[in-house]
């Protein structure tokens, strides 16, 4: 990609590696500095960034100024009731790294640990857990934003404008501090039960029977199994391990994930192909042994953040990941995605399907009661563009929706058909930032 | 803004009536631009088109007045916001006889065909950098890739416009704005109505397929059809004697 930006920018893209766009970033160490910065926002605009693992737009601003929110890294815990105040540029690595040794786990983790408490904020983040405990926002206390006149504002559960920055993409202001509750745990393992199913109807069923008896529950499908055995998946569900349960002599809160390995030097760029990513799923699919066993948490809740910069090897073209979420009754839509896609050979490295609960009152939170299916697919696949714009249709059909966190390629008529609480958020946000200081490309790609 | 798969949401079509331009923006409409600006001459008159289910805006445009260029871009990003795909597409062939017979016609039409591209160009540009994206599509010819006698006025001012639109690239290279180069061949169409087809020649529908999968590729130039760039390979090291026995 274009490296030579104009003095003083940078190119930025997100952790799918498309459309990059140049804008000048700045670090801030205080909120105060944050405040300063956003006063003096340039004609096109701010916006706030974190670790940059949404997949697409989300935390760009082509052209203009980008607040890169990394050095907000302060945080202290109330060890009596759980709660933790963090920077909002704190990685959940960093605070899991804090919390686990004194016996407390985040409240929900995504599928990497590499991400901000502001980003996972901004864009209601969502766990294995999502169908007891919700999503982020479920969990908050109070945010301390930076609005549009570069003032600082602490709101509660209370305020409109809370529940239109949880979820709301940034687009509110720069979120420079969170209070949390967190949970209390007594190791570092998570009892893990895996179990494999034979098609989809099978997982979709042993998913809705069996989950409520876990905290954390996820399916990995095996999207290269065609016919009989199509949807065929492995599920793994688990709970926070007890003491008693450690071999003797283990230290049970222990958190050390190993350090990251770099993709190899010698892997060439674009070594996911559909030749490596079919043996992966296959060997994925075998060496995922039924039974129960110990893990822990790194390994169970983030095996993708072993290997540093895996998102390369897809190659200069980067990848798309297509997140979406039906309500339960829509499981004919949910199959007929998968066949399709099974049908059409697409080739995911990953693909996930998780039972979501309860959402939070966030205005554009993603989770709703339902299932939602993330894959990811190289963009240069020919036909993708069609192939997800029928996926799209389907999943507005069945009132559901896409995740703007993992999104880069959505219409903007249909982010307005699928986010019924859209012309709310933009009268609390015009109200927040009626001169649109706060700009993102994805803001620009749907018309926020 | 340009999604992750290429597909656009606002068009400003420079010469709004050209047949190879309003094929390459109902294309980009069917991939889900939304908002359509067609500046022409005189345009503000009458009603917009319909194209697919944009937002369709007329700006009057005359290519022969660059004083007016700057203000033209202005008010299109007023009206759809950041530009994400500019297409000047405005043009006259004429015949080399007549020009032979009107040398003043001649300047007129170079004034077009190459000067207006240049001041339209480096406007559309400098609000391309500002946005930091968007992809300004200029329509060269393979009538400028080696100059013919046939039609060396129309050929000389397109060569001038391939060598502008190649600089004007490279000069925005790392601003997150790009140019996109199209060689079309002869395209039966209604700038060259009642001329007998050269090899090679295509339709305006190619060359608008053509270019909305340059688009999604980020290809810098694209020959329409494909084949032209290898006999252009060719035809531009025929020796000179040769060449100028072309019939045409
Ligand atoms: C491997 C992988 C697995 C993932 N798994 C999951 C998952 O299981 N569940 C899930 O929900 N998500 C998942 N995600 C997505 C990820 O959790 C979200 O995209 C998250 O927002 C990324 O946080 P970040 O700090 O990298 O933010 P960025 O990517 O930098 O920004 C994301 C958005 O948050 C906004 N933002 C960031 N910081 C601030 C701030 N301080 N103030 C205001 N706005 C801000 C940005 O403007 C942008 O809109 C996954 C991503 C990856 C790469
Ligand atoms: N057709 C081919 O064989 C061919 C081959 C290679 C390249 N091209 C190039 O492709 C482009 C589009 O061609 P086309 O085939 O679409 O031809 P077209 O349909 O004739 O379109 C040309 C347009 O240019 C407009 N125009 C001419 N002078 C103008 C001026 N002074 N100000 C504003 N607009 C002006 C015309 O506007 P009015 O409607 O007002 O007359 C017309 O709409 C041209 O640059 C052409 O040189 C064409």
């Amino acid at each position: 990609m274009s490296s030579a930006a104009p003095p003083g920018t940078t190119f930025l893209t997100g952790w799918g590696r498309t459309s990059p766009t140049p804008a000048r970033l700045v670090r801030p160490a205080t909120a105060e500095q944050v405040a300063e910065t956003v006063r003096r926002a340039p004609e096109r605009g701010v916006a706030a960034r974190g670790l940059g693992r949404a997949y697409g737009d989300a935390a760009q601003n082509a052209g203009g100024l980008v607040v890169d929110c990394t050095a907000l890294t302060s945080w202290s815990l109330d060890e009596a009731t759980g709660l933790v105040t963090a920077g909002a540029g704190l990685s959940l690595h960093d605070l899991m790294a804090a919390l686990v040794p004194r016996g407390w786990f985040v409240p929900v983790t995504p599928g990497t640990r590499h991400v901000t408490v502001g980003g996972a904020v901004a864009a209601d983040v969502h766990g294995k857990n999502h169908h007891v405990d919700s999503s982020f926002g479920a969990h908050l206390r109070s945010l301390t934003l930076v609005t549009a006149g570069g003032g600082i504002r602490t709101l509660t559960p209370a305020d409109d404008l809370f529940w239109a920055t949880v979820g709301g993409m940034g687009l509110t202001g720069v979120i420079v501090e969170a209070v949390f509750r967190c949970v209390p745990i007594e190791t570092s393992r998570v009892r893990v039960d895996t179990e494999r199913t034979r098609d989809l109807d099978h997982t979709l069923e042993t998913m809705a029977a069996t989950d409520d008896r876990y905290r954390y529950t996820v399916a990995w499908i095996d999207l290269l199994a065609r016919g009989g055995r199509m949807g065929r998946s492995v599920l793994t569900r688990g709970d926070h391990a007890a003491r008693e349960e450690l071999p003797r002599g283990a230290d049970p809160l222990e958190f050390a994930p190993r350090a990251l390995v770099k993709a190899p030097p010698w892997a060439p760029d674009g070594l996911l192909n559909p030749l490596t990513v079919r043996a992966f799923n296959e060997a994925w699919y075998l060496k995922s042994r039924p039974g129960t066993s110990v893990q822990g948490l790194a390994p169970f809740f983030h095996p993708l953040d072993f290997v540093d910069g895996w998102n390369r090897a897809y190659g200069p073209r980067g990848f798309v990941q297509y997140q979406f979420v039906v309500p339960f009754g829509q499981e004919a839509t949910l199959r007929r995605i998968v066949a399709r896609l099974s049908a059409e050979g697409v080739v995911s490295f990953l693909t996930v399907l998780k039972r979501f609960g309860p959402g939070t009152p966030g205005m554009l939170s993603f989770p709703m009661p339902g299932w939602t299916l993330a894959l990811d697919i190289p963009a240069g696949q020919r036909g993708l563009a069609g192939l997800l714009r029928a996926f799209d249709a389907q999943v507005a059909e069945a009132g559901g929706r896409i995740y703007l966190a993992k999104d880069s390629r959505m219409a903007a008529g249909t982010m307005a058909a699928t986010y019924p609480r859209l012309a709310e958020w933009r009268k609390v946000r015009d109200e927040a930032d009626p001169d649109g200081v706060f700009r993102t490309d994805l803001a620009r790609r749907l018309g926020l | 803004m340009r999604n992750a798969l290429g597909s656009v949401d606002t068009v400003l079509l420079l010469g709004g009536r050209s047949e190879i331009g309003l094929a390459i923006v109902e294309r980009l409409v069917r991939d889900g631009a939304r908002r359509v600006v067609l500046a022409a001459r005189g345009a503000t008159g009458g009603e917009p088109p319909v194209i697919g289910d944009a937002e369709v805006h007329l700006l009057d445009f005359d290519a022969s007045r660059p004083e007016t260029h700057g203000e033209v871009i202005e008010a299109a990003a007023k009206l759809v916001g950041d530009l994400d795909v500019v297409i000047p597409a405005f043009g006259v062939l004429g015949r080399q006889a007549d020009y032979d017979a009107d040398p003043v016609a001649a300047a007129e039409a170079v004034a077009v065909n190459y000067g207006g591209h240049v001041s339209a160009g480096l406007y559309a540009a400098r609000r391309l950098r500002e946005q930091g994206h968007g992809t300004l599509v200029v329509l060269s010819s393979v009538a400028g890739i080696r100059v013919r006698r046939a039609n060396f006025v129309y050929g000389s001012a397109k060569a001038g416009l391939d060598g502008f639109a190649q600089g004007l690239g490279d000069a925005l290279h790392g601003s997150g704005a790009r140019v996109m180069v199209v060689r079309p061949g002869f395209v039966v169409g209604r700038m060259t109505e009642g001329m007998t087809p050269a090899p090679l020649s295509s339709t305006p529908g190619q060359v608008a397929d053509a270019v909305v999968a340059g688009l999604r590729s980020g290809a810098e130039t694209v020959w329409v059809p494909g084949a032209l760039r290898a006999m252009f390979a060719v035809m531009r090291v025929l020796p000179r004697a040769v060449w100028r026995r072309m019939p045409r």
